[in-house]
């Protein structure tokens, strides 16, 4: 293992971090919610009547920040991926976090944040399988 | 006003999101490529965004409602099982395979990129078919 000091970003992360964490306290404590994104979107496919306006809200959200982002003169990042690598990624984190019930933001974030095992098992399972899919993708097979 | 706490969680997390540098694909698989040059950013947004969770969801479980009234939704599953963990790496590959999870994909589609669109309708589609198994297997159970 080489760390790519070119590549980190301590203080940017850090800050952002804190963002998220942010973004999370005002969740809970306003709304009483998990901001746990695959769940939010997720219950939008068993729609119950009263539930759908916040779900909506929170994700429009998500979707608005780049664009004040970049209106402040932020840059976004690129989607690298081919065609056929983003419609199996997508499946597979589709039906992974719904069968896990939350993804890096619910289980990564805020389950950590809740010192809940379950979250630190379901983390600690698609950190792993993140490491390995990359080290087999980029250095057994060398795309 | 629950409708505008959503909104505005949403903003902050994709603001956050974006100043980490984790709504760039690129800089999720430097982290999980840790055979490689590795970028250890990651793990200091998961360490910023943990450390105000933690304040955050001590506040949460003293409260039996949100401070705008609404009922406290604390996951209370605790049960580690084969759905968690076989979810978790599932989603894990698809991390690996596009370094993207649901919250960065959102924040890429208000980016206007058109392979984000091409990832959210294949997580969605996912989705769907975990709630259509779930149905087959609530029906199952019951019959």
């Amino acid at each position: 293992m080489t760390i790519d000091w070119n590549a980190f970003t301590p203080l940017l992360a850090l800050a952002g971090g804190l963002l998220i964490g942010v973004a999370a306290a005002m969740f809970v404590l306003f709304n009483g919610r998990i901001a746990g994104i695959s769940g939010v979107l997720g219950g939008l496919l068993r729609p119950v009547k009263g539930d759908i306006a916040w779900r909506v809200a929170f994700l429009g959200g998500l979707v608005l920040a780049p664009v004040l982002f970049v209106m402040f003169g932020g840059r976004t990042g690129r989607i690298d991926a081919g065609f056929g690598a983003l419609v199996l990624a997508g499946l597979l984190v589709g039906v992974g976090t719904r069968y896990a019930a939350g993804c890096t933001s619910g289980h990564g974030v805020c389950g950590l944040s809740r010192l809940s095992p379950r979250s630190l098992v379901a983390t600690l399972s698609f950190m792993g399988a993140g490491f390995a899919t990359v080290f087999i993708v980029r250095h057994l097979l060398g795309a | 006003m629950g409708i505008l706490t959503s909104l505005l969680a949403g903003l902050v997390f994709g603001l956050g999101l974006l100043i980490s540098g984790m709504a760039s694909p690129a800089k999720v698989l430097g982290f999980l490529d840790i055979a490689g040059q590795w970028d250890p950013s990651l793990a200091l947004v998961m360490v910023g965004a943990i450390a105000v969770g933690l304040v955050a969801f001590t506040l949460a479980r003293r409260r039996a409602v949100s401070l705008l009234g609404f009922e406290m939704k604390l996951p209370t599953a605790r049960h580690i099982d084969r759905r968690l963990i076989i979810g978790s790496l599932l989603f894990g590959i698809g991390w690996g395979v596009a370094g993207l999870c649901p919250g960065p994909a959102l924040v890429a589609l208000g980016t206007g990129q058109p392979k984000s669109v091409v990832f959210l309708a294949a997580m969605l589609a996912g989705m769907g078919i975990f709630e259509l198994l779930e149905r087959a297997r609530l029906t199952r159970q019951r019959a």
